[in-house]
């Protein structure tokens, strides 16, 4: 009775913050101006699925860079002695604590075409590079903002292994190659999961780095949405129903992923 | 060199943080033997294991195997497997896929391992469990599946790392006699490291004691417990009364004040050196028919005996008897020749035999008490 007491104000947040604005949202995207059901905006969301497919294959590209990236680095930093390890772990948390819009926008002046990069490819005599409004500017950005959601769950797996694992399979006749793609790999598999979804969730949905490193022409889901409720084509009804879409495609896609998991019921991870 | 050595360990010496933890050891273990490291934690026999497994490098001296020098040899080439102190199974596999881990390495086909797998699970009784989840088993059981594990492999050295420290009582005994059926079964040669005398008593062919770093007495248990080779021995293996004697002639020494006649011969005229007598030799007799009597200070009951503290002039001695004695009771000691084992002085003398405390720790808690005392009384 006690704990019920306790966890009320929380589900009366939940309600407030969570519950209520899914049903309108959800509400909005099956209704028109006046109020009366449709599927119009549902329909009309098939018009952008060139957004929803550059959306998702760059979220894809950007999750699949953080994990190369991120892997061997949280590999790295779980084998190094302990004092290091919080060394390390700060420096991955260090660009977190700046702001993220002051970040992006860093990179947009770095990658302009008389950005610094630029000035200093002319410096040293060779040719500029055109860097930015292009789709790998936007991915370079997901990577840069979303890799410590990779690293941290992955590291956090790692370290757990016992090292004792690690030497049985070596004793069991497994050189070092083995050893990582039979056990470390397997073993950290809760990591790499919950490191796709915290990387892939906001790059699919995000708006702000494509709108500052990708210019007007790589359009994603976030900024088709952004336009919908703050920008000129005012139209919370169409932008409640891509919301809505968006929403489902990323359940799905979880879903996806949480079968891999299955079998590698190995304790760790950060799953939300 | 002509033997029949498997494991042969030539002068290793091994520092951690400049802390030596072997010296100079020199160890031979013949090929199919049971043998037991036995010795206190931080001895060094985790690490004369691991030296073994290929998990330590020394900082000096030799490992041979059948004669040949391993020392540069990773883990995964040795033909030696390891069974872990906390087991080590593969969290994520199932009990089949962690036995048959090794067979996979060594690409074996899936029908010969289908084979093993199940031979070497009917052997540790877990023949109903290839498909459970190794974390849903209890620890007895995830022990067996990780000595299924290693025997797959087909090993010619099995070590094990106190296998059974983490089992209670009961299972531990059962683990006792069906980890020597194995090994008999098997012929394999066992290395066998724990800090429980008894298990290694009951269980070995041979039993190699270390302390510090460096063996103390390497023989069979009946040598070790009977023939303990200095102080240490003697007050690791058992429990035993040690007392400063000295060696008057062959088959004659003093003890606590008194001459004994004993069987042991060889020793310099007037040599000093340490008695040991086990509390289980002693007969306790009326005071007056012997010349060794002291007084009763605590009794405890022990279940198949009663354990006897004694004042002799000072000396606390141990004796275990079927005889309830009343503490206080003025008692008379009756020593055997044949119950005197005779040590020349080591590094330990001194060290162990009174039965004021049975722990080191408590006994520097217990001087520094004194000591305290006595600043109280200046």
């Amino acid at each position: 009775m006690k704990s019920k007491a306790l966890s009320a104000p929380y589900i009366v947040w939940m309600c407030i913050f969570i519950i209520v604005p899914l049903f309108l949202v959800a509400y909005f995207a099956f209704t028109d101006k006046t109020g009366a059901f449709t599927l119009e905006n549902i329909i009309q969301v098939g018009q952008y699925s060139d957004v929803f497919l550059r959306s998702i294959w760059m979220g894809a590209l950007a999750t699949l860079f953080s994990l190369v990236l991120g892997y061997p680095l949280a590999y790295i930093i779980s084998r190094s002695s302990l004092r290091h390890q919080s060394v390390l772990i700060m420096l991955v948390m260090l660009p977190m604590w700046m702001n993220f819009l002051l970040r992006t926008y860093a990179w947009m002046t770095l990658l302009e075409d008389n950005g610094m990069i630029n000035n200093f490819l002319a410096a040293i005599g060779l040719p500029r590079l055109h860097m930015i409004n292009t789709a790998g500017a936007v991915v370079f950005g997901m990577v840069y903002d979303y890799l410590p959601f990779m690293i941290l769950p992955l590291y956090t797996v790692l370290m757990k292994i016992d090292r004792s694992v690690i030497e049985a399979a070596q004793d069991l006749g497994a050189n070092s190659r083995k050893v990582f793609l039979k056990v470390t790999v397997p073993m950290s598999m809760p990591g790499i999961i919950s490191g796709i979804t915290m990387v892939f969730v906001p790059a699919v949905s995000t708006f702000i780095i494509s709108k500052m490193l990708g210019g007007g022409s790589n359009l994603l889901i976030g900024d088709l949405i952004d336009m919908q409720f703050l920008g000129n084509a005012y139209n919370p009804y169409l932008g409640s129903a891509i919301s809505l879409v968006l929403m489902v495609l990323i359940l799905i896609c979880m879903g996806i992923m949480n079968q891999f998991d299955e079998d590698g019921s190995a304790e760790g991870g950060m799953m939300p | 060199m002509g033997d029949n050595s498997i494991i042969r360990l030539e002068n290793i010496t091994v520092s951690f943080d400049g802390e030596q933890v072997l010296k100079n050891l020199n160890l031979s273990i013949r090929d199919g033997e049971f043998v037991t490291l036995l010795g206190p934690s931080g001895c060094g026999k985790t690490t004369t294991l691991r030296i073994i497994g290929g998990f330590v490098k020394p900082d000096a001296g030799d490992v041979f195997f059948n004669g040949k020098k391993i020392n540069d040899l990773p883990p995964h080439k040795r033909e030696v497997n390891t069974i872990f102190q906390k087991y080590a199974l593969f969290p994520h596999l199932n009990v089949y896929d962690n036995v048959a881990f090794g067979m996979r390495v060594h690409k074996k086909s899936e029908k010969q391992v289908k084979e093993t797998v199940r031979e070497m699970l009917a052997m540790v009784n877990l023949s109903g469990f290839a498909n459970r989840n190794v974390n849903s088993l209890s620890g007895g059981q995830q022990q067996r599946v990780a000595i299924a594990r290693a025997l797959a492999n087909d090993p010619k050295v099995l070590l094990l790392d106190e296998p059974l420290g983490a089992l209670d009582l009961k299972l531990r005994k059962d683990m006792q006699v069906e980890l020597k059926k194995i090994q008999k079964a098997t012929g394999i040669t066992f290395i066998f490291v724990t800090h429980d005398q008894e298990e290694a008593l009951s269980m070995s062919d041979t039993v190699v004691v270390m302390d510090s770093g460096e063996i103390q007495q390497i023989g069979t248990p009946e040598d070790i417990y009977n023939e303990p080779a200095n102080a240490f021995v003697a007050d690791f293996i058992g429990e035993s009364n040690i007392l400063d004697g000295v060696m008057l002639e062959d088959y004659l020494c003093s003890f606590a004040g008194k001459k004994f006649r004993c069987v042991d011969a060889g020793f310099q005229k007037n040599e000093n050196v340490d008695v040991v007598i086990r509390p289980e030799d002693i007969d306790v007799v009326e005071a007056d028919s012997t010349h060794l009597t002291g007084v009763v200070t605590n009794v405890t009951f022990k279940g198949v005996h009663f354990e006897i503290i004694v004042d002799v002039e000072d000396f606390k001695w141990m004796i275990q008897s079927t005889d309830y004695q009343p503490v206080g009771a003025k008692i008379g000691l009756l020593i055997q020749p044949e119950d005197i084992h005779i040590m020349k002085k080591s590094v330990y003398s001194g060290t162990f035999g009174d039965y004021s405390t049975f722990s080191d720790e408590m006994e520097e808690d217990v001087a520094k008490e004194e000591e305290a005392e006595r600043e109280d009384e200046v």
